[in-house]
């Protein structure tokens, strides 16, 4: 029923075929490239589709907007193709899987959309979230991860009905139209999944990066310059919104934390390898993390600024090992306002 | 006022002897679903001597003994089926001797596992001991009387009985033996090269003798530790996968489970493989092997590591685990109990589906799995069933359960560990007859007035 | 009993957690450390409370014994493995007191202790006019609109120890020039005692009283000497509409206005004794290291059982009062006597009147006089002072 939008006379006409050449891990010529992408593009099977590791990244290097990462995604769930092992995709899919606990709920403006991450509550608290109502749970959830086990089809049956649920049970009764999403992945589904697969969504996200400059600019006069340097660990979920990574700086700017000028940062962002390690690459995902962290390290920062709880857990031990310090975001701009 | 109690008082004091209700009822059952039956007597001795005056005086009165140690057996074994003396031994708890160069340690059989634990961690890091997967008050006495497993089973030797390098016991006659190289020099750390004696009063039950020390062995404690979880939904493999993963010899420990619940694990089968170094360069060497001997399952996308985030690693990494206690919650009322078969290796997807098909008959919700012990010599498999300790009727039905399991272990070629009196005469009927002839002649020689926890290893006549 | 923990009392799988701290160092449930018998430890007493309730066992003087000699540390809610269950375990075994309190059917000392409180509105039968004796000659005023109260409590008021501590703690809250005043004889017992020994009835009306007077001195803000004044007044006061601002002592003087008294220096090695209704009850941990920290020449030296894991002194539950757990090697307080000196510690600080007099006597007991000294940490801060 809902078809992904995609124009395969754009990538025909492709010169460059940034999706794969512009890859952090498949190394291919053009011309295999070229040939490979064609065949994803037919339905046939390719080499891209067993070596892709899901980081989202080729639907940033897109020139056209051709939704190359949802096309490998439908590519391999019709060809049968399991990136990671079949009884860790069936748990997951179980294990997310909205438990129909929902409830009613009176919410006012701000509203947070925290996911599915539960374990972070407390980190929704003090000035920056004065009078945010709190939104979560299995039955908002917006199942993009799935993405990361070929499963188009588990997001296309699940996602219409969290939506209607946010609707229904939250912003519907009480006339709000905007949240903020506290994961990149929520603000990527809404942004760009479901507008790539004709899915109308009926309330209009707002990137949590984007809410905090704008609270922290509110509350300019209370800050106090943290004074750190700072690595960014940029998300996978962020390539669908890679407009949204400018607010980082802005951010940094106002709290008084320096970007941390480094390799893989910006378009050249590594994955945090924890998907790897589901797809059970355990020497690609050592060697990405080893790289990156020692970019960090060598970057002089202090600290490494996360937004994805998934990447803060996967990378927190090996930042801490190298005398880092792992935080949020968010907790980051609380700690700047003396919380 | 009672002249046993009296007697018995004079031998432990006044504080440490009670007939009263209150402990009567307490000490007549424990977690499990076996029929509560009072002793007439708890009694807590602090020292040997005193065990042996009240064992004498028992003898004099001809009064069943019945050691208890953490009282977390589950199945009745400390339950006095014939009344008499509960001897709670938990007083006699000291750490007596620690012998980093020997690797073994000297307890009384009360010291529990838990206090040996945090004793050795601040006083001893370099060295460790087997720790049960029962709660950290399990006794080190109860616990190698029942021939217990549990963490380093699969990598340091087997089964904690097999870690026993010497004992002190007290007869049912009073006599008090010291079993192993503490029987002849003054040092605990093995029971070769001498006629091993040892076994005379481990697996019995205390049917003959009460265990008041303990040599146990140690094990190195590296600093490093990790978990590995490794997932499958093919019940066939799992004979395979452990036989790799053993063969590695990088795992510290290896244990198999199943459980309809949370629903994400219902109909799946995992493994946990618990990893120990003393450098991270030895650490990734040895989850990469261990990785390496299961690749082909890996590659065929049938099976793989579940990546685990740092919290939940810090839970598994813990041995005892506490999450294991909660399982008495799952029906919220309580309890549970469980078949424990030590069975051969590859019976396990034949035990698998045997727990299925039984607990789909009763109704009744389980978590089973199986522990390696030694470099898979055998495994403890275990079907544990909760119950509602306020409901009798799913006590009555978990019973029946257990009774049936018993049945499909021996079936199966297993034998089911610290059994319950049903489960034991099950054993014996099946046993050689010799074998049960050459138990009761010795039980005869060292307990002559059966006052030894009277009831247990005892055909039905 | 209520029916929620009625419904609940059977889930208890007596699995033994509750007998040990989470790092298991020793056992940690005073009842059980003292009589070793199973029917002492939590889960025995929850099997003994739902055996009782379903009338297995009758109501007795030895199942009396086991009840009341709980002292409500919440050791057992701190380690016990059923999270469902867990935070209600003290609940039921002060619901159980309630039921045996009901029926008249106490220990002697609980009921001698009642009608104390009952009669003289203090344990110790002494006239209320005395109860402003341990501010003599300190110069604090009495309230009147000042914004902090201090509040003392009975042990404070009349125990020849407690009116010390009070006088330490009293002296340094004056000294940080905090607006300050006392109640002095217009005292009222803050009541958490005897709500923990099960006198629920007399508790609320005590704790109403208090109320009643606080409101009208107009009272916003309140320093405890006690940690069970402090609980009573935070946790219990609210429900009868007595919203006050409620600090301990430690934490008014070791988080907020650690730096308005000069400090000099000593040379002593200090282990701090955390009280369970600072501690466990109520998570405060810090204020008073921090206090004692700040102090130059102070080395804090931690026992193996602290913070969360602490031994509590044996007071607790109103055992202070009663002493059905009694004295003897393995009673909570002389084990927590060689516990400290086993640190090598000068000065075993405590926060709390009853964990003072607890562990002074029990250093007695042990002959440990010489060796180790009890101090309240506010004495330990004057002691540099000179």
């Amino acid at each position: 029923m809902y078809e992904l939008q995609f124009d395969p006379v754009l990538c025909a006409n492709c010169m460059t075929v940034d999706c794969i050449m512009k890859c952090q891990y498949i190394d291919m010529e053009l011309a295999t490239a070229k040939e490979e992408h064609d065949k994803v593009v037919r339905g046939e099977d390719s080499a891209i589709l067993r070596k892709c590791v899901t980081c989202y990244a080729c639907e940033e290097y897109c020139p056209c907007d051709n939704h190359p990462f949802y096309l490998i995604v439908e590519r391999q769930e019709q060809l049968d193709i399991h990136p990671v092992p079949k009884p860790i995709e069936k748990s997951q899919v179980i294990m997310m899987a909205p438990k129909g606990r929902i409830e009613r709920q009176e919410v006012k403006e701000p509203v947070i959309n925290l996911c599915y991450f539960p374990m972070l509550k407390r980190s929704i608290a003090g000035k920056l979230y004065e009078g945010a109502s709190l939104i979560m749970g299995s039955d908002i959830f917006c199942n993009l991860m799935f993405l990361h086990f070929a499963r188009n089809s588990v997001i296309k049956e699940r996602l219409p009905a969290m939506m209607d649920n946010i609707m229904a049970y939250h912003l519907g009764p009480s006339g709000v139209k905007d949240f903020v999403c506290y994961h990149d992945e929520c603000y990527g589904t809404y942004t760009s999944w479901a507008p790539a697969f004709g899915m109308e969504v009926p309330f209009r996200p707002i990137h949590l990066f984007d809410f905090l400059q704008k609270r922290l600019t509110e509350l300019q006069s209370q800050i106090k310059p943290l004074g750190i340097k700072a690595a960014y660990q940029r998300p996978c979920s962020n390539r669908l919104c890679p407009e949204t990574d400018r607010f980082v700086d802005g951010i940094f700017e106002l709290i008084g934390v320096e970007r941390a000028e480094r390799e893989y940062d910006h378009e050249n962002a590594l994955c945090c390898g924890g998907v790897m390690e589901a797809q059970q690459l355990f020497d690609l995902a050592e060697e990405v993390q080893g790289k990156n962290v020692e970019d960090m390290k060598a970057s002089g920062a202090t600290h490494c600024v996360f937004n994805c709880p998934f990447c803060f857990f996967t990378l927190m031990g090996k930042v801490t090992e190298k005398g880092m310090t792992p935080i949020l975001m968010s907790d980051l701009c609380r700690m700047a306002l003396g919380e | 006022m009672d002249r046993i109690y009296e007697k018995l008082a004079a031998i432990v004091g006044k504080e440490f002897i009670s007939n009263a209700p209150e402990e009567r009822y307490l000490y007549a059952r424990d977690q499990g679903v076996q029929q509560a039956s009072a002793p007439d007597y708890v009694v807590m001795p602090d020292s040997t001597e005193e065990v042996r005056q009240i064992v004498l005086l028992a003898n004099e009165e001809r009064i069943p003994v019945v050691p208890m140690g953490g009282a977390l057996v589950l199945s009745g074994l400390t339950i006095p089926l014939r009344g008499g003396i509960v001897l709670d031994m938990k007083r006699m708890n000291r750490i007596l001797e620690v012998n980093e160069a020997s690797h073994y340690v000297v307890v009384e059989a009360g010291a529990s596992h838990g206090m040996l634990q945090a004793y050795l961690k601040k006083h001893h890091p370099a060295v460790k001991h087997s720790v049960p997967d029962a709660p950290p008050v399990a006794t080190v006495g109860g616990n190698m009387a029942i021939h217990g497993s549990g963490h380093l089973s699969q990598s340091e030797g087997g089964f904690h009985s097999e870690m026993v390098t010497g004992l002190e016991v007290v007869l049912g006659t009073g006599e008090v033996l010291k079993l192993g190289s503490c029987s002849t020099v003054p040092k605990w750390f093995s029971r070769a090269p001498l006629p091993d004696l040892a076994g005379l009063f481990l697996g019995w039950n205390g049917t003959t003798g009460v265990i008041t020390k303990i040599g146990m062995k140690l094990f190195p404690s590296p600093k490093l530790k990790d978990v590995m979880m490794f997932m499958t939904e093919d019940i066939d493999s799992v004979t395979d996968i452990l036989f790799r993963v053993i063969g590695t010899e990088m795992a510290e420990d290896i244990a198999f489970f199943v459980s309809p619940m949370p629903a994400y694990f219902d109909g799946f089968q995992l493994l946990m493989v618990s990893v120990v170094a003393n450098s991270e360069k030895e650490m990734r060497m040895r989850k990469e092997l261990i990785r390496d001997s299961v690749q082909s399952y890996l590659d065929d996308k049938e099976a793989g590591f579940l990546p685990l985030p740092p919290h939940m690693k810090v839970k598994l990494v813990e041995a005892p685990q506490k999450n294991l206690s909660e399982f008495a919650d799952v029906m919220k009322g309580g309890g549970f109990e469980y078949v424990g078969a030590i069975m051969p290796v590859e019976a396990i997807p034949e035990a698998y589906r045997a727990g299925l098909k039984i607990t789909e008959k009763y109704n009744i919700t389980y978590s089973m799995g199986a522990r390696v012990v030694g470099r898979g010599h055998s495994v403890m498999f275990y079907y544990a069933y909760p119950f509602n300790r306020a409901d009798k009727e799913n006590m009555g039905t978990v019973a029946k359960a257990l009774e049936e399991t018993n049945e499909a272990a021996l079936e199966m070629g297993g034998i089911p560990w610290k059994t319950e009196v049903s489960g034991q005469q099950l054993i014996l009927e099946r046993m050689e007859p010799g074998t049960y002839h050459l138990m009761t002649q010795i039980r005869k020689l060292l307990d002559p007035n059966g006052i030894m926890n009277p009831g247990n290893w005892e055909v039905r006549s | 009993m209520k029916q929620e923990y009625a419904d609940i009392v059977h889930r208890c799988f007596r699995c033994g957690w509750c007998k040990l701290p989470t790092n298991y160092v020793d056992f940690n449930c005073p009842a059980y450390l003292k009589y070793r018998f199973e029917t002492f430890a939590s889960g025995g007493r929850m099997w003994l409370i739902r055996a009782w309730l379903d009338g297995d066992i009758e109501t007795s003087e030895r199942l009396g014994q086991i009840l009341f000699s709980c002292v409500t540390c919440k050791n057992c809610v701190e380690a016990c493995a059923l999270p469902k269950i867990k935070d209600s375990l003290v609940d039921i075994f002060i619901a159980a007191r309630e039921d045996l309190v009901e029926k008249g059917a106490v220990p002697p000392a609980v009921r001698d202790y009642l009608k104390a409180m009952s009669i003289s509105g203090n344990p110790y039968k002494k006239p209320r006019d005395e109860r402003s004796d341990w501010a003599k000659g300190l110069d604090l005023p009495e309230f009147t609109d000042q914004e902090y109260l201090f509040y003392v409590g009975d042990v404070g008021s009349y125990d020849e120890l407690g009116m010390k501590m009070a006088r330490e703690v009293g002296k340094l809250l004056r000294d940080t020039g905090l607006s300050i005043g006392i109640l002095g004889s217009a005292e009222v017992s803050d009541g958490n005692d005897v709500k923990t020994l099960g006198e629920a009835g007399l508790a609320s009306h005590l704790m109403q009283e208090n109320i009643r007077v606080l409101r009208e001195r107009g009272v916003r803000k309140i320093i405890t000497l006690s940690p069970h004044g402090y609980n009573a007044m935070k946790n219990d006061y609210p429900s009868l509409g007595g919203r006050f601002e409620v600090y301990h002592y430690t934490q008014v003087l070791g988080l907020m206005v650690n730096d308005r008294v000069p400090k000099g220096t000593l040379d002593v090695k200090v282990t701090f004794h955390d009280p369970c209704y600072l501690g466990r009850w109520n998570r405060e941990y810090w204020g008073p290291r921090f206090l004692l920290g700040s102090v130059p020449g102070v080395r804090l030296v931690e026992m193996d059982r602290n913070m969360q894991n602490a031994l509590c002194c044996g007071g607790g539950g109103g055992n202070f009062y009663t002493d059905i757990l009694g004295t003897g090697a393995d009673s909570a307080s002389q084990v927590r006597a060689r516990e400290a000196l086993d640190t090598g510690a000068d000065i075993l600080a405590v926060a709390c009147p009853i964990c003072h007099k607890m562990l002074d006597d029990a250093v007695k007991a042990e002959g440990l006089e010489g060796a180790i000294r009890v101090m309240d940490v506010a004495g330990v801060v004057n002691l540099s002072r000179g």
